[in-house]
């Protein structure tokens, strides 16, 4: 493939189409700059600040966008809160929408048959696959996103992290956990 | 189009396999085809519809069979064939061999990288009132369009219920095939998890698609 993209680079410049160097731009932004480091913020902030939850999750997009990343948000980010009752999941079975503004790129499994094929029949045995156990009783509430809609998942703030600043809190908050195949970690999983 | 890319309750698959600290590209020429799809997406040689599209169009062992960004290399090449941007000729010469064409929205330089880091907005004027409200009962049709479609098979002919009105959107089923974005309202159906799988499906399972009301009908 590495010839075959090359070539196929090759001709769209000759012929002008691209700017190697725009691809270059491209791809540093994001290797380096978006990613679910930039999610991981949104959610410490709105495990800090309840006015900011409240807005999030009344306009994701609004919210996020006053938070200045550097890949701005377009206008359908939705975002959906875990409680003790409900576990969101995110999935697209169609192809791999994502929220790329505060994910970055999607991982190979979310783009993969398995994870496509699975979510929506059988979404507890998916979260098995990546270790995670719920009671029987929460619901598993499966986002397919079919549409321009992007959805990310607030997970639910782990126990034992009152008066955590939103940087320690940020380390907490996994990219599982804002796709909704895992939770967010515990204060005694990151190291100190 | 009834296609396996539609992967949504099919079986077989096997298990989810998640890589720890996976890199954002596994080889350098992944980055590339990502980079490229970007750049002539935002030239207006084609919309996002059509690229969703020239993937699904792969033959289903060449889709099943491919990675993610050989996918989107054989729908980026095929694209580039169809609209005449760049010849088979030119392909097997791994160089081009005419100048260039004119591009709707001109050649990808740097100066164009800023405007793709905002997400395009997929909302427009609506048509018409919007036919459902929240709480409403919708029924997806059990449609089977040959061309692109949004609504995955696994709802088709099922009941569920209104849970969001997202506005109105480009409609992907008519931007595809280059019909123009005939703006739909955009729903949020969710239905139970027995609905869709039957009696022996997990009761605390519920799904949600995001739903055009063309393929919606009141139930």
């Amino acid at each position: 493939m590495q010839l075959r993209v090359r070539a196929l680079e090759t001709i769209l410049t000759e012929k002008g189409y691209v700017d190697p160097k725009a691809l270059d731009l491209i791809i540093e932004a994001y290797e380096t700059k978006i990613g679910p480091h930039n999610g991981a913020r949104v959610v410490a902030k709105a495990w800090s600040d309840p006015d900011f939850k409240r807005r999030l999750l009344e306009d994701g997009s609004a919210a996020v966008a006053t938070l200045g990343h550097v890949s701005r948000v377009g206008d359908h980010l939705v975002a959906v809160e875990n409680t003790p009752q409900v576990h969101n999941m995110v999935v697209c079975t169609l192809c791999s929408c994502y929220p790329w503004e505060v994910l970055g790129l999607p991982p190979v499994w979310y783009k993969a048959a398995p994870y496509r094929s699975r979510a929506v029949k059988d979404p507890r045995g998916v979260l098995a696959d990546f270790g995670v156990t719920l009671p029987k009783e929460t619901e598993i509430r499966v986002w397919d996103s079919t549409a321009e809609t992007r959805f990310v998942v607030l997970p639910m703030r782990p126990a034992g992290t009152d008066g955590w600043s939103e940087e320690r809190l940020a380390g907490l908050v996994t990219r599982d956990s804002m796709i909704g195949t895992g939770l967010a970690k515990k204060p005694e999983e990151v190291t100190r | 189009m009834n296609g396996v890319h539609d992967m949504g309750g099919m079986d077989g698959f096997g298990k989810v396999e998640p890589e720890s600290n996976e890199p954002v590209f596994h080889a350098p020429w992944e980055a590339r085809v990502m980079a490229m799809n970007r750049a002539m997406g935002a030239t207006g040689a084609w919309n996002i519809d059509m690229s969703r599209f020239s993937r699904e169009m792969l033959p289903p062992d060449v889709y099943l069979g491919s990675s993610y960004y050989r996918k989107w290399y054989l729908g980026l090449e095929q694209m580039l064939l169809e609209r005449g941007l760049v010849d088979a000729d030119e392909v097997a010469a791994g160089r081009a061999l005419r100048p260039g064409k004119p591009l709707k929205r001109g050649n990808f330089g740097v100066a164009d990288v800023g405007r793709i880091m905002t997400r395009g907005s997929f909302t427009r004027p609506a048509q018409a009132p919007a036919r459902f409200k929240p709480g409403d009962r919708v029924r997806a049709k059990n449609i089977h369009p040959a061309g692109h479609t949004r609504l995955p098979r696994y709802v088709r002919g099922h009941v569920g219920v209104i849970e969001r009105v997202q506005g109105s959107h480009v409609f992907p089923d008519s931007a595809a095939s280059g019909q123009g974005e005939n703006p739909q309202w955009l729903y949020t159906v969710r239905f139970e998890g027995r609905e869709l799988w039957g009696a022996d499906a997990d009761p605390s399972v519920k799904i949600s698609v995001e739903a055009f009301e063309p393929y919606l009908d009141p139930a």
